[in-house]
């Protein structure tokens, strides 16, 4: 896991992939830091985050569409299939460098709390509530473009379609408004992820959210894993 | 070390490895002989746990590849057709991956040295892959497959593409590793396998159709009532005077003026006879002088051909009738 893991982080930063990505990350992050408390005067990150979630509904694709997809394309998937590490161990080992890469642009917000900081007194619960609720939706957002990336030899599809589960996670939560209330909206409103980020912005920090969001991930590995042991059986 | 039992993949409807059923003992080079599509690559990619057969078995070692992948795929190096190379990465960084990959315990800056050293790679040890040529691309590819000193290497098709000076050293690299390695490379190549392999297996639609010690199987194969002649000498006298030869059946003109005066004629005698001391003696007797005589080589549709209809394994009755006459009608 530890060979792969290495391998794909590094492959980041020989490509421009990595660098277009924390330097997206980081221009977007700064301009809500800029536009939603420098600007207003308020200490106040919760609205930046709140956006930070479309900014990496889109972005975040770019991140993952290679990682199986292209190993696929390469062949390279021969190599990593017939080595003898589990499939598992190949999963978690390309979701960890992808979410490495994520937690490398999450990791700008605690510094522009410590920057408001010099200047103001601030609460810093919200900001690690908010930094941690990030990481969490971040894992999701991953991993889910990683079983994306795994149906298919396409980057552009793999990116695509990780970018279409994301933006139906969004959707999700208009769709149960619009919901009678009944047996439906009950289950569909229990698995809103978009809800459960809010709840995390706002403040509302709670170990079912938590828990939530890890079972999310792991259903999405688990299912990556599953694609790929079916490709062997086709 | 390796042994294959009554493999089946099936694609959907296409059956794509049919039965297949063959021992590769310790220390051997296996040969594995068909054209394009006929389930090689398919076979291997199951010896190797890419794929996972319909029904059968595979065992490397005694293990069985489905049952406990990890221990079985310990034992085995795999080139496969495309070399599995990170372009992005330098001969060294690719190497040292697959050394953490395959979880090596061996010492790691000796053991890579050794293998670059074997296959010829040290000096572009530090050039990114993506822009080595294809010859030492396959060569990383092999070099891949050696990393971890596997016992068993499966090579699919590892001359390909290769220059004619390359191709000579991947053969004797690969004799050379036969004698302390269990090796199976696939080939479209009768010559190459013979070249290099102790047994060759020849497979055609996903059945095996021949499994035998390479010698004696080309020797089967042989082809000398088929004849490519070169004389001096006008073309038609001479092609009327090989014609006259009693169990001669053809003799066609291939091309004139080779050199001045020189042509090549292609002769087919009646299977089973020799004539090639006749052709001497006549062309000797006229004053046409022989300037080369050759068996005709045998495609490997012809070996098809030869081993259903001559039947000299007994295994004619394995070959689906549309091959033998769509063959029959290329004569």
């Amino acid at each position: 896991m530890l060979a792969i893991f290495r391998r794909e982080l590094k492959a980041y930063f020989t490509s421009p992939l990595g660098y277009v990505f924390l330097a997206i990350f980081y221009a977007f992050a700064g301009l809500f830091f800029w536009l939603f408390a420098l600007d207003i005067g308020s200490t106040d990150l919760s609205t930046a985050f709140l956006m930070m979630f479309l900014v990496l509904m889109v972005f975040v694709p770019l991140l993952t569409m290679r990682l199986l997809a292209d190993d696929k394309k390469q062949k390279t998937d021969q190599l990593t299939l017939t080595a003898p590490v589990s499939l598992f161990s190949i999963v978690f080992g390309k979701f960890l460098s992808a979410y490495v890469i994520f937690v490398a642009g999450v990791a700008v917000f605690p510094v522009f709390g410590f920057v408001m900081s010099i200047f103001a007194k601030i609460s810093w619960l919200p900001i690690w509530g908010n930094t941690v609720g990030l990481l969490l939706l971040g894992g999701i957002f991953v991993s889910s473009g990683l079983f994306v990336s795994a149906l298919t030899e396409n980057q552009m599809i793999a990116a695509i379609g990780s970018f279409f589960i994301n933006l139906m996670i969004m959707l999700l939560d208009t769709l149960v408004n619009q919901l009678p209330s009944g047996f439906f909206r009950t289950v569909l409103g229990s698995i809103s992820i978009y809800s459960r980020y809010i709840e995390i912005t706002n403040g509302i920090f709670s170990l079912s959210s938590v828990l939530f969001f890890l079972s999310v991930i792991g259903i999405f590995l688990f299912l990556t894993v599953r694609v790929l042991e079916k490709k062997r059986w086709a | 070390m390796i042994e294959v039992q009554n493999l089946t993949k099936r694609y959907g409807a296409k059956l794509a490895v049919d039965r297949v059923s063959f021992k590769v003992n310790e220390s051997e080079i296996l040969g594995f002989l068909g054209p394009n599509g006929a389930g090689k690559t398919t076979t291997m990619n199951i010896l190797t746990g890419y794929l996972s057969s319909t029904d059968g078995k595979a065992l490397i070692n005694g293990i069985d590849i489905l049952e406990e992948p990890l221990k079985a795929k310990k034992l085995i190096g795999y080139l496969p057709e495309q070399p599995p190379l990170y372009l992005d990465m330098t001969v060294e960084e690719y190497l040292k991956f697959v050394y953490r990959l395959k979880k090596c315990k061996l010492p790691i800056n000796s053991h890579l040295k050794e293998i670059c050293e074997l296959v010829k790679i040290t000096d572009v040890k530090k050039r990114v892959i993506k822009n080595l040529s294809k010859g030492y691309k396959q060569r990383v590819g092999v070099a891949q497959a050696l990393v971890g000193n596997p016992p068993v290497l499966i090579l699919d098709e590892p001359t390909v593409g290769l220059d004619p000076k390359q191709i000579i050293e991947i053969r004797t690299l690969i004799k050379k590793l036969g004698k302390n390695h269990t090796v199976i490379l696939s080939s479209h190549i009768l010559s190459e396998v013979q070249a290099v392999c102790d047994r060759i297996v020849i497979i055609n639609r996903g059945r095996i159709v021949a499994d035998d010690n390479s010698e004696r199987l080309v020797q089967n194969l042989s082809n000398d009532h088929k004849l490519i002649v070169r004389a001096e000498g006008n073309p038609n006298e001479i092609k009327k005077l090989l014609s006259s030869i009693p169990d001669m059946r053809e003799v066609r003109i291939n091309r004139e003026n080779i050199e001045p005066g020189v042509a090549e004629f292609y002769l087919n005698a009646k299977e089973g006879s020799d004539v090639r001391r006749e052709v001497s003696k006549r062309l000797a007797s006229r004053n046409f002088p022989l300037l080369m005589m050759k068996s005709s080589e045998l495609t490997l549709e012809e070996i098809f051909l030869k081993i259903t209809t001559g039947d000299i394994y007994g295994h004619a009755d394995k070959i689906e009738a549309g091959m033998d006459t769509r063959l029959a009608g290329k004569e």
